[in-house]
């Protein structure tokens, strides 16, 4: 009989095994599921687990794709996401999600169990260092061996994920601890001296950023993902407003701000739009916001945004002046900074005017105009990507969350599809982990059941996780995924185009039309999806698109994985190309905005103090 | 390259060595010297690194270190605001005809002799790592049979402490 637990799950407990006192500190910290597989060393933590009334587990078939569902989870509830596995090989399984949790801090936490005490460092069978293996990839990891540190270690750890930058916190515990009699007190506080994330602007830096502001003449507010871990979006919004700044949002930034507002100029950066791209080389002044100066949004870095001056606000001191000199440092949470610094521009406006910026915001516009985002229909009759794409988001609509894999599909996912809410567009950004998109898309759809999730996916990165839909038909998580069938590995394919002479070397996949060497596609996606107990569809043509869409919308009992098979020399424009500067943009091939006469054409001179027109 | 000394208290706890340290050979940076020992408080232990970096990229690996959960405080001490020492032990020939000179040696340099055997002597010296190296080149004709040298153990000048909130952290 399983033992009938108390009401409170934090009240103390005398005497209990280490794995109960685990599943009493995970339930006690509030957790509501658990992706994972369990294995000889986690085994005793499974027995408890199975009883307790407050924590859901999900039976994954793979630990990667554990660890991607606890990601999944994460960005789209905003909770901590859990994954769990045995040691050794379980444990290194992990550590893709738990690096890719770690490049776009994202709050995970990864419990994984250890061979028993007296065997770690023995080479025990399923033995691996996997505190020291993943040290360099997590906020923080700890090995426990002593079963009175369980309760303790993991409130440090749920702390440590979630505040300040959150990120991945490892637990390993041994095998040993598990099986020992210990006793259970949750701790009241959470003691880490070393550990003081300041949250709360330094107010001579806002207001000085506000001056800033004020008197800039080509300003941009550069929104980074720490806009929207911080649940900063009704604040930029309030600020954008206010200023009318023009504002782009990066990959990790999709829906911070509506795609709809009038200041949003699209995503940066080396598939960026032409406006946003252009708005930041001729800006005088970036605002930026929980974003990271990351190389994909720079391109050559001395020549990037070169006449702007720099406020950079972020919740790590580390990533200030990491890779572009800052004249303005704000460390604090994004949420303070910007309510903070609206109010520091409203005062600064109501007391010493502000710059006229219409001239800048005509030219944003412009650009925006000029050079939408856009793309060939393939004239064969056969699919655009970017069409069943862009379809996709206009059927599910901006309520529902859309998750990628890595690639071409995952470019056209974050151009095409317009988003107005934050945390509905998940991705890997930092990491790029193919396979990323069916487990988090399964993890987003637990933490959300009611909330339509679609798995935006390439036919290379389908197949790296793609086992997970057996989870996710088993355990009743409907997701939708999307196959982005161009047959090959499309973005390696595009740069063998561009720059290696097509030279097709090893991205032809043979999974769709153009199948190579095998006579018919391997696999057939839709038999592949019904094994599975899905529902599998396939789309060639441009005029089933979006009935075939609306027949996946329709079904919501199991998963539904169509098969767009989509015309395979699509390439992702605009693009700027590696190591190159932005402002060599290319919006097609061979083709560039002639931006330097228009940007000269408006006369605006950052130096000039008699440029700056007082509006009251 | 420059030189410089970062002086860390750290958390007392197993791994904090390698947590600091995978920080630097992330960069492919060679640490000059590290030291490491208890402080006045048991729970704290004090590390001196000694690295040859330029002063940009050090500043980022500051910020990095300082974002580890184990680490409480981090300075650069500056030569001439800091006390350094090194403590070098090293196994001089000294025969019967050669040991009077050695020992004049060792007087001078303020050292001391911890060891003595027919055909050498073990010095003891602590000093600056100049003075060290002066000591080391008068001892060299007499023949280094052996030695050993510690990392720099570094304090700043003045009534303050590294643990007072007014020390300015790197």
């Amino acid at each position: 009989m399983p033992e009938q637990l108390p009401l409170d799950p934090q009240l103390p407990v005398a005497e209990l095994t280490g794995a109960q006192s685990l599943i009493r500190s995970l339930e006690a910290v509030g957790v509501e599921v658990v992706f994972g597989l369990p294995g000889g060393a986690i085994l005793p933590a499974y027995d408890p687990l199975m009883d307790s009334p407050h924590v859901r587990h999900v039976l994954v078939r793979h630990e990667q794709g554990a660890g991607h569902a606890a990601e999944g989870y994460a960005v789209a509830t905003g909770k901590v996401g859990v994954c769990m596995a045995t040691s050794g090989p379980g444990a290194t399984n992990l550590v893709t999600p738990i690096a890719d949790a770690n490049m776009d801090s994202v709050p995970m936490v990864a419990i994984t169990g250890q061979v028993g005490a007296k065997a770690i460092g023995t080479d025990a069978f399923q033995e691996a260092d996997i505190a020291g293996i993943t040290t360099p990839i997590t906020k923080h990891n700890y090995l426990v061996t002593d079963p009175a540190d369980i309760p303790r270690t993991i409130a440090e750890a749920f702390h440590l994920a979630a505040t300040g930058r959150p990120g991945p916190v490892l637990v390993d515990i041994a095998k040993s601890a598990l099986q020992a009699t210990t006793s259970f007190e949750w701790p009241t506080s959470v003691d880490l001296p070393g550990y003081r994330p300041v949250t709360r602007p330094h107010g001579k830096q806002v207001k000085e950023a506000a001056r800033l502001i004020a008197a800039a003449h080509r300003p941009v507010l550069y929104v980074g993902g720490g806009v929207i871990k911080a649940d900063a979006s009704p604040e930029l919004v309030a600020l954008a407003d206010l200023t009318g700044i023009p504002a782009v949002t990066t990959l990790m930034a999709r829906g911070a701000i509506p795609d709809s507002h009038p200041s949003n100029l699209g995503m940066p950066g080396m598939h960026g739009t032409v406006a946003a791209v252009a708005a930041l080389q001729k800006s005088d002044l970036l605002i930026t916001l929980g974003a990271r100066f990351d190389d994909r949004v720079t391109g050559d870095l001395p020549s990037f945004a070169p006449h702007a001056k720099v406020i950079h606000a972020d919740i790590d001191p580390a990533e200030i002046g990491k890779n572009r000199s800052v004249d303005v440092p704000i460390v604090g949470d994004a949420k303070l900074v910007l309510a903070e610094l609206t109010a520091a521009v409203a005062a600064e406006f109501e007391a010493n005017g502000r710059a006229d910026l219409t001239a800048w915001t005509d030219l944003t516009s412009s650009w925006r105009d000029t050079y939408p985002l856009g793309y060939t229909e393939p004239d064969d009759g056969t699919l655009a990507p970017q069409h069943v794409i862009a379809r996709i988001g206009a059927i599910a609509g901006p309520e529902a969350v859309y998750v990628s894999g890595v690639g071409q599909h995952q470019m056209w996912s974050a151009q095409f599809v317009k988003y107005e809410n934050p945390r509905t567009w998940l991705n890997s950004g930092g990491l790029g982990t193919m396979g990323y998109a069916v487990p988090a898309a399964m993890g987003a759809k637990v933490g959300k059941p009611d909330t339509v999730v679609w798995a935006i996916d390439g036919d290379g990165c389908f197949q790296m996780t793609n086992q997970e839909l057996a989870t996710c038909t088993l355990n009743g998580i409907p997701v939708k995924v999307a196959i982005i069938n161009n047959s090959s590995l499309g973005m390696v394919r595009q740069w063998q185009t561009l720059f290696y002479s097509e030279r097709y070397s090893n991205t032809d996949l043979n999974s769709g039309d153009h199948h190579g060497a095998h006579a018919t596609p391997i696999p057939d996606f839709v038999k592949l999806a019904e094994a599975y107990g899905c529902v599998g569809l396939r789309c060639e043509r441009p005029e089933d698109v979006d009935a075939t869409i609306e027949k996946a919308m329709a079904i919501n009992d199991v998963p539904v994985v169509v098969d767009f098979r989509v015309h395979r020399d699509a390439m992702v424009w605009p693009m700027v190309e590696a190591g190159v500067s932005n402002d060599a943009i290319q919006y097609a091939r061979g083709l560039s905005p002639e931006w330097d006469r228009e940007a000269d054409s408006d006369g605006v001179s950052t130096d000039d103090p008699s440029h700056v027109q007082v509006i009251s | 390259m420059s030189r410089h000394t970062l002086s860390v208290l750290v958390e007392n706890r197993p791994g904090v060595l390698m947590r600091i340290t995978s920080l630097f050979a992330r960069r492919n940076f060679n640490i000059h010297s590290l030291t490491v020992g208890p402080t006045e408080r048991g729970e704290i232990s004090r590390m001196t690194i000694v690295v040859d970096v330029e002063t940009q990229p050090l500043e980022q690996v500051t910020k990095q270190l300082n974002k580890l959960i184990n680490v409480l405080k981090i300075v650069e001490l500056e030569d001439d605001a800091s006390v350094q020492r090194e403590l070098m032990l090293v196994k001089v020939r000294a025969d019967a005809a050669a040991r009077g000179e050695v020992l004049d040696t060792v007087q001078l340099f303020r050292a001391h002799v911890v060891d003595v055997a027919p055909d050498a002597v073990t010095v003891e010296a602590t000093g600056s790592p100049d003075k060290l190296a002066a000591l080391l080149r008068v001892l060299e004709p007499f023949g280094i049979r052996e030695l050993v040298q510690s990392g720099s153990v570094a304090l700043s000048r003045g009534g303050r402490a590294i643990s007072d909130r007014a020390l300015r952290s790197a």
